[in-house]
């Protein structure tokens, strides 16, 4: 399959009865590479991962993984996938041990091998302490990292990872990174859906924004902020007259053009990597000595990249936990 | 965490076998799965056991005094239908435990595995036959203690326990494609128990049909439950009736000739919510 892309969705259509989950689904994803799909919930993302995962048949279209089309070989397939989902699925009434040596013979490696392959997954998991516990004990994070290692029994060439990250506190969110980044170093192609942009940013290569069941929008992360607006740095000055020193202290520091909003004493300052760039900043304006009221740096949301791209918000407001949104988000009123 | 080299580490090839090896194999892995889990949720097996044992009781000293029998013991004549009763509410646990992988997602990953179809509704069914023996035994000493004295040869006993366990194996798989079509693990729980209520008190389980009103005794003494209950009974009581036991047979068999494709179809279109 030397130039075949590892995955490839044509034109995927489904419905479940009158509803339309996919309307026409176009992905493409070369060999090791990490495809994000981002999207609100109910934009089509699982049902695109379950029909490229073989749980599915599409209504309309045609879809290849590794080379092979998804209904007429898809046994063939599932020897080849790695599928984790959101619900960590995996059994919690057996320990951490007995769901990998189990899965390992469901994919018929003899038992020998199932029981060697579970061990050796649970060290480089960082779950040999609880492998003999049973799963309900785990934490989120745990399970999470169990319900991957199950799928990496036979270290397929693709995998598919469905909301990888949801519902994991910040720390498990980065230490499911770590294990994602690694994996795809050691050249696994990944196909991973998300809410949060953040997650695409991070691990996508590729980015492919899904509303109503079609990509609305593709491409990499830093083509897809141009389109959105990127990171930027906002701040209110003390006295009005600073305002020309501070843009000019803040002019090596923009990406493009800065706002000057006199009337609130306000600049906005496009940047990039903002977080390194925080602590000189301040540094910059405090030798300066321009006094700052406020001082915020923004990133861009799943929530403005909707915006950007359909003029109107995801209904998932609960993910902008960054910082808000320059505009206040189109909550539900009840 | 030590998370490089992960696709190179060892040979991991699949083993290379016939399909019906694997059909049996993963059949028996997915069993092997649902019966260590059960003294890890000792609860249930205990509520399973306690519910058929408080059916015992009430009949045998509650109801019974008022329930004339032609020629046996109300104890003799209770706990056939007992049995029976017992591994059809049994059963049910297929359902539930299919429309609880569901939900969790666990389906979706079976599915996703080169692994036998069949396999996720055999295993299943194979460990509810296992556990519903059980309970048979613990039902069987509860009738020895409430006065339960069977008759006849030790073979028909066995013959008896035979017919009970393919009851048991039928109607996991009406359950299975219950828990299949319906959308949780609640419904799983009550459409898999609603209709077995009518169907084995409106049985000759507890009470002689002779008793009840015409109409209602056209279809007692014609459902399936009846049939098994008698076919059970006779061999127990060491009065068996061939043409009852043909008839409890065929009717266990036409179930699985139906239930088996059908929970099968629903199994195969069936992700989770």
């Amino acid at each position: 399959m030397s130039n075949r892309p590892a995955i490839l969705a044509e034109g995927l259509q489904k419905y479940y009865g009158k509803t339309r989950a996919l309307a026409g689904l176009d992905l493409v994803a070369e060999e090791g590479t990490v495809l994000g799909l981002l999207g609100p919930n109910g934009a089509g993302k699982t049902t695109a991962v379950r029909i490229l995962t073989t749980l599915l048949k599409p209504d309309a279209g045609r879809a290849e993984v590794a080379g092979l089309d998804v209904v007429k070989h898809a046994d063939a397939i599932r020897a080849r996938i790695g599928l984790a989902g959101q619900y960590a699925a995996v059994d919690e009434n057996l320990t951490g041990y007995e769901n990998l040596v189990m899965f390992g013979q469901l994919y018929h490696l003899s038992g020998k091998v199932a029981r060697q392959r579970a061990n050796d997954l649970l060290e480089r998991f960082d779950l040999v302490d609880a492998a003999r516990r049973t799963v309900k004990t785990y934490s989120g994070g745990m399970r999470r990292r169990l319900d991957l290692a199950a799928s990496l029994i036979l270290t397929p060439p693709v995998l598919f990872l469905d909301e990888p990250t949801t519902g994991l506190d910040i720390r498990g969110r980065l230490a499911m990174w770590e294990v994602i980044s690694a994996l795809v170093a050691d050249g696994t192609t990944v196909l991973l859906t998300t809410q949060y942009l953040e997650e695409a940013d991070q691990l996508a290569n590729q980015i492919a924004v899904v509303d109503l069941g079609r990509v609305i929008a593709r491409g990499t992360s830093d083509e897809l902020k141009a389109q959105v607006g990127g990171e930027r740095l906002e701040f209110t000055v003390a006295y009005e007259g600073n305002l020309d020193a501070a843009e000019q202290a803040m002019r090596p520091y923009s990406v493009g053009e800065i706002q000057v909003i006199a009337d609130d004493r306000h600049l906005i300052v496009p940047v990039s990597n903002g977080a390194q760039l925080l602590a000189s900043v301040v540094r910059d304006l405090d030798a300066a000595q321009i006094p700052v009221e406020d001082l915020a740096l923004r990133r861009p949301t799943l929530d403005d990249v909707f915006l950007a791209l359909t003029g109107r918000t995801t209904t998932t407001g609960d993910l902008s936990k960054d910082t808000p949104a320059p505009q206040p988000l189109a909550r539900s009123t009840r | 965490m030590n998370i490089t080299n992960l696709r190179i580490t060892q040979s991991l090839k699949p083993v290379a076998r016939p399909r019906l090896y694997w059909t049996i194999a993963d059949a028996l892995v997915l069993a092997k799965r649902h019966l260590i889990q059960i003294p890890r949720i000792p609860d249930e097996l205990i509520f399973a056991t306690i519910q058929p044992i408080m059916f015992v009781l009430l009949f045998r000293y509650v109801f019974g005094g008022a329930i004339p029998i032609k020629g046996t013991s109300y104890a003799n004549f209770l706990m056939p239908g007992i049995f029976t009763q017992t591994v059809i509410f049994g059963a049910t646990t297929t359902g539930i435990g299919l429309a609880t992988d569901l939900q969790r997602g666990l389906v979706d990953r079976f599915r996703s595995l080169p692994m036998a179809k069949s396999a996720v509704l055999t295993g299943r069914t194979l460990s509810d036959l296992v556990r519903n023996t059980f309970v048979v035994i613990v039902m069987w000493t509860v009738g020895l203690l409430v006065g339960f004295r069977p008759e006849g040869p030790v073979i028909s006993w066995f013959a008896a326990a035979a017919i009970l366990l393919l009851t048991s194996f039928a109607f996991s798989w009406i359950s299975a494609t219950i828990g299949l079509l319906v959308h949780s693990v609640e419904a799983a729980q009550s459409a898999g128990f609603i209709w077995l209520f009518p169907l084995t008190f409106a049985s000759s389980a507890f009470v002689p049909p002779e008793s009840m009103p015409n109409w209602l005794r056209v279809f007692v003494e014609h459902q399936p439950v009846t049939l098994i209950v008698n076919a059970v009974r006779g061999l127990l009581l060491n009065q068996p009736d061939a043409a009852t036991i043909w008839q409890a047979l065929a009717w266990c068999v036409g179930i699985l000739v139906v239930f088996v494709p059908l929970a099968v179809w629903a199994y195969g279109r069936r992700t989770a919510r």
